[in-house]
C-alpha cells in the first residue's frame, strides 16, 4: 500500500463513517433498520452535484442534508402514521427514490463535476491533504454535536424511544415523533456523507447508494465490538473507527488482487461475520438484561 | 376525580371473535381514594386501565378526569396526569440508560422537550427521591437500569410515575412478578408514596389480603361488569375469607347461567 492509497482509504473512511454516524441513530439509537439509506445516499450526491455545477459547493452540501433528511421523514411517516413495517417502508422509499434521484439529475445516470469548484478545491491547492482535513473537521464537529445531541432532553427522549417505547409513551413524549425526527436527522448526514463523496469523487452516480446499509451496518458493528462501552461518546468515536478500518479492509482486499466487483460480496460477508460474533459473544449477556 | 361513564370496550367487533370486554361500566372516584380491585382473569380489570389510559380504544362511553373530557386523547396526552405500573417490572423503564437517564426522562413529563442538555440541577433532586425508596440506589445514579433486580425496577418505575404528581396512579397487578419479601416492600413503597403524594390511585391484584389491607375501598369485576362495590366501612369489618365467598358466589352463579345459556 502506498501513501495515496492510504490517503484514499482514509477519505472514504471518513466519508463513510458519517453515514455510518447517520446509522448509528437509525440502527442504535431508535432500534430501526433503515433501507432508505440506499436511496437517501444517492440523493445526497446528486444534489450535491447539481447545486455544486449550477451555484455553489457549500450551498450543495445542506441541501443534501436537507434532502436526506426529508427521505428519512418520508419513511418516518410511513412507518408510524401508516403503520407500514419498517423494513418495508424503508424498502419503499428507497425504490422511490431511485426515480426522484434520476429527475434531480436530469434524467443522466451520472453528472462529472471536473469542472466544477468542490469544498476541497481551494485547501488541495495548498496541501495534497487537503481534503482529508476538511473530512476530519466534518467527522469531528458531527461527532461532537451528536454527542450533545443525544445527552440534551430531546436526545434522551429518542434514546429511551429505541430501548423500551412503552416508558416513553409512559413519560408522556409522542413516540411517533421521535422517530420522525430521528429517522430525519439519520438520513440527513447519509444525504450528508453521499455530498460529501460526490465532491470527493467529482462525479455522481444514479448507483452509488447500492449497499449503503450494509458498509453502515458494517462500520457499527465493527467499531462496537471492538471497543465496548456504553457511554455514547465512545461509542460513536468506536463507529467512525469501525467505518475507517472497514475501508482499509476493503483496500487491502482490492491490493491483493479481488476485483471491485466482488466487493460488495466481501462486505456482506464480512458484516454476517461480524454480527454472528458478536451475537455468539452476546448470547449470554443479553438474556441477563433485556 | 376519575368518572367513567357508560363504558363499553369491544374487541373485535363485527367479526367472529368479537369479545365485549367491559359493559356499561360506570364509575366515580373520589380525590385521594385508594381504590383496590379485584377479579378473576379476563374480568376486565386491566382492559378498564388500559381504556382509562388510552392504550385500548374505547368502544363507547365517557372518561374524564378532573372535569376534562380525556376519551379522545391520545395515550402519551393522557400520560401526563396518568401514571401506570405493570406487572412486567421491565415494562417501566429503559434498560441501557443509567438511573439518572430514566429519572430525568420521566422528570420532563408534560414539559417542554428541549435541545438543552438535561440539567445537572436535578441531580439532588434524583438522589433525594432515591433515598426515600431505601434501596441504596442514590448511590448509583450512573448505573444501567438493566442492571437492576426486578424489585428495584419496580420500585424505580414506582418513583418515576409519581416524580412528577400524577392526578390519577394506576398500578396493575405491580408485584405480582416479584417475590413475595419484594412484593411486600415494594407495596408498602406504593401506599407511603400515595399517601405522601395524596395520589387517587387504583390497584388491581389477585391478592385478598392485599386488597382488603390497602386503601379504602375494593372493586369486584366480573366479565366486563363491576359486581360490588365495598366501601371504606364495610371493608373494615370484612375478613379475607368474606371476600373470597363473595367472589366464588359470583363468579359461581355466573358459571351456572354460562351452562344454562349453552
Amino acid at each position: 500500500m502506498n501513501l495515496t492509497v492510504i490517503l484514499g482509504a482514509l477519505e472514504l473512511g471518513a466519508i463513510f463513517s458519517i453515514l455510518s454516524l447517520g446509522l448509528y441513530i437509525s440502527f442504535k439509537v431508535l432500534d430501526i433498520p433503515d433501507l432508505t439509506v440506499d436511496g437517501s445516499f444517492t440523493t445526497g450526491c446528486a444534489v450535491s452535484a447539481i447545486v455544486t455545477v449550477a451555484s455553489s459547493p457549500v450551498l450543495g452540501l445542506i441541501l443534501a442534508f436537507v434532502a436526506g433528511a426529508l427521505a428519512g421523514l418520508v419513511t418516518g411517516l410511513l412507518i408510524t402514521k401508516l403503520k407500514i413495517n419498517a423494513i418495508l417502508a424503508g424498502i419503499l422509499t428507497q425504490t422511490a427514490l431511485y426515480s426522484i434521484n434520476l429527475r434531480i439529475m436530469d434524467g443522466k445516470p451520472n453528472i462529472s463535476l471536473l469542472d466544477s469548484k468542490t469544498i476541497f478545491t481551494n485547501i488541495n491547492q495548498i496541501t495534497s491533504y487537503g481534503t482529508l482535513i476538511v473530512l476530519f473537521i466534518f467527522v469531528i464537529v458531527i461527532v461532537l454535536l451528536l454527542n450533545y445531541f443525544l445527552k440534551t432532553q430531546l436526545g434522551l427522549a429518542l434514546r429511551a424511544c429505541g430501548d423500551n417505547e412503552d416508558m416513553v409513551r409512559a413519560s408522556s413524549i409522542d413516540t411517533d415523533k421521535m422517530k420522525l425526527i430521528g429517522l430525519s436527522l439519520a438520513n440527513g448526514l447519509v444525504g450528508l456523507s453521499g455530498a460529501l463523496y460526490t465532491q470527493q469523487q467529482t462525479y455522481s452516480d444514479i448507483t452509488a447508494g447500492i449497499g449503503m446499509m450494509v458498509i453502515g451496518l458494517a462500520s457499527i458493528i465493527i467499531g462496537t465490538t471492538f471497543i465496548k462501552n456504553e457511554k455514547v461518546l465512545i461509542s460513536l468515536i468506536a463507529t467512525v473507527i469501525g467505518a475507517i478500518f472497514y475501508r482499509f479492509v476493503l483496500t487491502f482486499a482490492l491490493q491483493v488482487g479481488i476485483t471491485s466487483g466482488d466487493l460488495k460480496l466481501l462486505s456482506a460477508v464480512i458484516v454476517v461475520i461480524a454480527i454472528s460474533s458478536t451475537k455468539l459473544k452476546l448470547g449470554g449477556k443479553k438474556n441477563a438484561r433485556s | 376525580m376519575l368518572e367513567v361513564k357508560d363504558l363499553n370496550v369491544i374487541f373485535n367487533q363485527g367479526t367472529v371473535n368479537e369479545k365485549q370486554a367491559i359493559r356499561h361500566l360506570n364509575l366515580t372516584l373520589n380525590d385521594g381514594d385508594f381504590v383496590t380491585i379485584i377479579g378473576s382473569n379476563g374480568a376486565g380489570k386491566s382492559t378498564l386501565f388500559g381504556a382509562i389510559s388510552g392504550d385500548v380504544p374505547i368502544t363507547e362511553g365517557q372518561v374524564c378526569l378532573d372535569g376534562i373530557d380525556i376519551t379522545n386523547q391520545r395515550e402519551y396526552v393522557r400520560a401526563r396526569n396518568i401514571g401506570r405500573l405493570f406487572q412486567d417490572p421491565l415494562r417501566g423503564t429503559a434498560p441501557h440508560m443509567t438511573i439518572e437517564e430514566n429519572l430525568a426522562l420521566s422528570y420532563s413529563r408534560g414539559k417542554h422537550f428541549s435541545l438543552r442538555p438535561y440539567s445537572k440541577k436535578d441531580h439532588t433532586v434524583f438522589k433525594e427521591a432515591l433515598k426515600r425508596l431505601n434501596l441504596g440506589l442514590e448511590e448509583r445514579l450512573n448505573t444501567k437500569v438493566g442492571t437492576l433486580s426486578g424489585g428495584q425496577r419496580q420500585a424505580l418505575t414506582l418513583l418515576m410515575a409519581t416524580l412528577v404528581t400524577p392526578k390519577l396512579l394506576l398500578l396493575d397487578e405491580h408485584t405480582a412478578a416479584l417475590d413475595p419479601a419484594t412484593s411486600d416492600k415494594v407495596l408498602k413503597l406504593s401506599q407511603k408514596i400515595v399517601e405522601e403524594n395524596h395520589l387517587t390511585t387504583m390497584m388491581i391484584t389477585h391478592n385478598m389480603e392485599d386488597a382488603l389491607k390497602y386503601g379504602n375501598r375494593i372493586l369486584m369485576m366480573n366479565n366486563g361488569e363491576i359486581i360490588a362495590d365495598i366501601d371504606a366501612e364495610a371493608k373494615k369489618t370484612m375478613k379475607v375469607e368474606d371476600l373470597v365467598h363473595k367472589f366464588t358466589d359470583v363468579s359461581e352463579a355466573n358459571d351456572r347461567m354460562l351452562l344454562r345459556g349453552s
